[in-house]
């Protein structure tokens, strides 16, 4: 199997990230790996950067791993987290300006192609174009 | 650079339990213009910086402020934990680089301030924490050596937390409410404020 750009979801809502994630393996099958996280280090609403690291490395592929968040905090805990991984990971890790819903399975379609990690996000922040 | 271990952990100490108890005033505020979270996250943040009391306390300066700033980054788990961290951490990296305080203060100072600036995308005047750092850093440059320092930075704080009422968010969740942000102080800029007075009393404690 040729590799696919990997596709992190990270809501303030772990019901939210999973249902997002569920989605796109229904959309899209199993092929390009998925992997989600949500709520805060107590299981609150709000995001982790020890979750979003893990999340990242679970989805990890060579040819990178593209992010989709909610809100604000979500996408600064998610570049926290990107600075934090080992340093050859760091420029292989994308934050889409993105829709989380729409921006994973738009993603994940276009890794499923083979796709470069750029093509990926670009087609994702597409959807925020318009 | 060398801060007595004692003093290093009491300023720590103090700052922590000020911003813990200062948790439901910052929810409060929060509350009013955004997600009401910002109280507990720097609470669970603080609680666990004060569980590493004693290893921070032995450690350098520069060490002790990159420690402080990863715990924040890894447990407050909102917008605030890799801003406050970031703070910290760039802090720690600056005095590494530097001789060390007093006389480069305002110069480390500076550094952590433009590092959240640039994690944050945001400028003074976008209702932020950084419309208290900014002020305060000023204050640092300007009344360097001044026997009035201490006081100087605190009322430098307080002031520039009552000036974000009036301005209006376009950064963060607060940026939802448009106009509607104006006439409430920010939460962030008030934990910033609570901080830097923590740390101006103990020093002042210990003249």
């Amino acid at each position: 199997m040729n590799d696919t750009v990997g596709i992190v979801i990270v809501s303030h809502s772990q019901d939210i990230a999973k249902g997002t994630a569920d989605m796109v393996r229904q959309m899209v099958g199993s092929e390009v790996k998925v992997a989600f996280c949500g709520g805060n280090p107590d299981g609150g609403l709000g995001t982790s950067v020890s979750l979003i690291m893990d999340a990242i490395n679970n989805a990890w592929s060579p040819k990178g791993v593209a992010i989709l968040v909610d809100l604000g905090g979500a996408e600064t805990n998610s570049e926290m987290a990107v600075e934090m991984l080992q340093p050859d990971r760091r420029n292989l890790v994308v934050v889409c300006n993105a829709p989380i819903v729409e921006g994973a399975v738009m993603a994940a379609t276009e890794a499923a192609g083979g796709s470069s990690l750029d093509e990926v996000r670009a087609v994702a922040e597409e959807l925020s174009a318009s | 650079m060398s801060v007595q271990p004692e003093t290093l952990k009491s300023l720590v100490k103090a700052a922590a339990e000020q911003v813990i108890a200062s948790a439901p005033e910052l929810t409060a505020l929060d509350q009013a213009i955004g997600d009401g979270d910002h109280g507990a996250n720097m609470k669970r943040g603080f609680e666990a910086v004060l569980g590493k009391l004693d290893s921070i306390g032995a450690q350098p300066l520069d060490e002790a402020l990159k420690t402080i700033g990863k715990t924040l980054v890894m447990t407050v788990g909102g917008a605030s934990g890799p801003l406050y961290g970031t703070f910290f951490m760039a802090a720690g990296d600056a005095l590494s680089q530097k001789r060390g305080l007093p006389e480069d203060m305002a110069e480390v100072f500076a550094c952590a301030v433009g590092a959240v600036s640039a994690r944050g995308r945001s400028q003074p005047g976008e209702k932020t924490m950084l419309d208290v750092l900014f002020p305060v850093l000023e204050t640092l440059k300007a009344e360097a050596g001044s026997p009035d320092l201490l006081d100087r930075v605190r009322v430098s704080a307080s002031a520039a937390v009552e000036r974000t009422a009036p301005m209006q968010a376009t950064k963060g969740r607060a940026a939802f409410l448009g106009a509607r942000s104006v006439g409430h102080v920010d939460p962030g800029a008030r934990s910033s404020c609570v901080l830097l007075h923590a740390v101006c009393d103990t020093l002042e404690a210990q003249q």
